[in-house]
């Protein structure tokens, strides 16, 4: 199973263009001459509708009020105003402060717990360790709604409410789905390894640090980039776990503004446009690593 | 299992060091002349199980104290008055008969919740298909049409609500622009009760289409090539040879993205609370919706609890219901 699905063209030993192109031998429609035009503009039709909405809030953000609703709408503003974006930073900064930190830690904790249990249950043998696992996959099928009340009531009483600590400690520490992907990619290492390093005498935290975690880095990085998404653009839990807008996430804070700024569609574009960029360049820069993690959530475990 | 020290329970590292010795091992007599931590006290059997427990331990715990708790704690919540101030009264099933027979909303926001639901999962389920098999041609720039099918599944859902609640904007939105230059009145869509659903189902679509895209892709790649290889030599057309090959040997994602959009879309809550609070009126409340007004507006934890497990029943029985139907449509080569 090829997990790099976005970035890996099939090989099948056709060039595009090349002859015989025509005859290439996969699952769609076969390419010929008039039907790779036609393919292209299907792809291209298709692409504007994903990304035009996108386009769409990029350009508004740099369009002053008047022009924003404009039919047909003109997709380059004629005077970029920049310094919208300035009066947006200005009041998102702390926000995507808040966020940056939570995504940061929530990958950096998620990625230690999930890969040291990982371990455990993909190369050590001992008691209890299958009714551990079968826990754990006994919750991923618990609709968060059920445990979010009482959890609610637990930081009441504990003094979480208003902080971050629902953000990351219940995250970090019930980390299944990393859990089941690095344990996969554990498994896929070559037991020699291990072997060499237990007769040389390493202890069990050693191998897993120093040999056993470098050996897994791709699925590491796939974990890390789906754990950042999901802390970036969580809406829920920051929106009931907090209040005060000074540790606010910045998706939270959005949904605040719309009532605040809505008369100034440019200003909450901006701000809409600088929360969508870092997972946009991350998902750029780990197209790959991303994809891997989404088709391993996909794959029987 | 017999261990030398039986009173040595595994208990997960505090702290960055985990190596360090388990507390409780210093046994006397044990340590040896150079003062070594007494770490041979444990038998080789109870070292492996304790290194074992110390790997997972700190996720078994978190798992039972954020997890497995709560659960419980809300399973005996929804039978009780419980609010959060006041010590909680034991109701019984009060709470599931009022939900059932009395709640008019439960009813409205099951069927908004059912509607949105089937219709997302049948368009994203086809249209990631369809672009899952054009994503799959062996043309030049593939990768980069490959990345804009799924660039809004990494945006947040605030921001595609922005936007999209602007596209719709009754008069002067781009839809309706678009479609006076054609001469066509466009409906008020999130305005009008009968449109908004519908127009909020295209926005998840849109927004959450490309995890099926992906899901396909793999699944097409995985197919070798030689079956279509020996099916144009029968003589099959491309119709046949998709009806027949693709299709059947997609059968498993398939399964799995019917079973995992099901439990998403049914738990749905961001799109809804960014562009239409439910409204107008309840025509796009949805089940979790509510759920999240019950016990964070009103407050009122018990019946959200029984909210809570009523939705786990029937993404339980639904989920179990598609496993049974498995064998009858699921092809594993």
């Amino acid at each position: 199973m090829t997990a790099d699905a976005i970035t890996r063209t099939p090989h099948d030993g056709s060039r595009p263009g090349a002859p015989g192109a025509g005859r290439t031998r996969h699952a769609g429609a076969p390419a010929g001459r008039g039907r790779k035009a036609l393919t292209y503009t299907v792809l291209i039709l298709l692409a504007l509708a994903f990304v035009v909405p996108l386009v769409w809030m990029v350009s508004s953000s740099l369009k002053p009020e008047n022009q924003i609703m404009q039919v047909p709408p003109n997709p380059v503003p004629t005077h970029p105003q920049w310094d919208t974006y300035a009066k947006a930073g200005r009041t998102v900064w702390p926000f995507f402060l808040n966020s940056c930190k939570l995504a940061a830690l929530n990958v950096v904790f998620l990625l230690l717990f999930a890969s040291l249990a990982a371990y455990g249950f993909a190369r050590l043998k001992f008691a209890g360790k299958r009714i551990a696992f079968a826990m754990l996959l006994a919750t991923a099928m618990i609709p968060s709604m059920v445990y979010l009340i009482p959890q609610y009531i637990l930081y009441r009483h504990i003094g979480w409410i208003d902080t971050q600590y629902p953000l990351l400690i219940p995250r970090v520490l019930t980390p299944v789905f990393g859990t089941f992907l690095l344990r996969q990619a554990f498994k896929q290492v070559p037991g020699e390894l291990e072997d060499a390093a237990l007769i040389d005498g390493a202890g069990r935290f050693t191998i897993y640090w120093r040999i056993m975690l470098p050996q897994v880095k791709p699925a590491l990085a796939a974990v890390g980039v789906l754990t950042f998404m999901e802390s970036w653009n969580d809406l829920f839990g920051p929106l009931i776990f907090i209040n005060s807008p000074s540790i606010q996430t910045l998706p939270v804070a959005l949904a605040m503004f719309q009532g605040e700024y809505f008369s100034q569609t440019n200003l909450m574009m901006a701000a809409a446009t600088v929360s969508v960029i870092p997972p946009l360049v991350l998902f750029l820069m780990a197209q790959r690593y991303f994809v891997k993690g989404v088709t391993m959530s996909g794959l029987k475990g | 299992m017999k261990t030398s020290q039986p009173h040595l329970r595994p208990r997960p590292p505090t702290g960055s060091t985990p190596t360090s010795d388990p507390p409780g091992a210093a046994s006397r007599g044990a340590t040896t002349p150079e003062g070594v931590p007494p770490r041979r006290a444990l038998s080789p059997a109870a070292r492996r199980h304790l290194t074992g427990w110390l790997f997972i331990g700190p996720v078994v715990l978190g798992v039972i104290a954020f997890q497995f708790v709560p659960v419980a704690v809300s399973g005996f919540a929804s039978l009780t008055d419980w609010n959060g101030m006041t010590s909680p009264h034991f109701k019984g099933v009060s709470n599931y008969v009022t939900l059932f027979t009395e709640d008019p909303l439960f009813y409205v926001t099951l069927k908004n919740t059912l509607v949105f639901t089937l219709g997302s999962i049948v368009l994203t389920i086809a249209l990631g298909l369809a672009l899952a098999l054009l994503a799959n041609q062996p043309i030049r720039g593939i990768s980069i049409f490959r990345a804009a099918f799924f660039t809004p599944v990494v945006t947040n859902v605030v921001a595609v609500g922005f936007v999209w609640f602007w596209l719709y904007r009754p008069g002067d939105g781009l839809f309706d622009g678009l479609l006076g230059l054609v001469g066509v009145d466009g409906p008020a869509w999130l305005a009008d009760a009968h449109w908004a659903l519908l127009a909020v189902i295209l926005v998840a679509v849109w927004q959450g289409v490309g995890y099926p895209m992906v899901i396909l892709l793999s699944g097409l790649q995985a197919i070798p090539p030689s079956l279509y290889e020996a099916a144009r030599v029968d003589g099959a057309s491309s119709w046949t040879r998709f009806w027949r090959i693709t299709l059947p040997l997609l059968t498993p994602q398939l399964f799995f993205l019917t079973i995992m959009q099901f439990i998403t879309s049914f738990q749905v809550f961001g799109i809804i609370y960014v562009m239409t609070h439910g409204g107008p009126g309840d025509a796009t409340s949805v089940y979790i919706y509510q759920v999240y007004q019950v016990a964070f507006s009103q407050g009122k934890f018990g019946y959200a609890s029984a909210m809570g497990w009523v939705l786990f029943a029937i993404v339980g029985l639904v989920t179990w219901a598609q496993m049974r139907l498995e064998k009858r449509w699921v092809f594993y080569g």
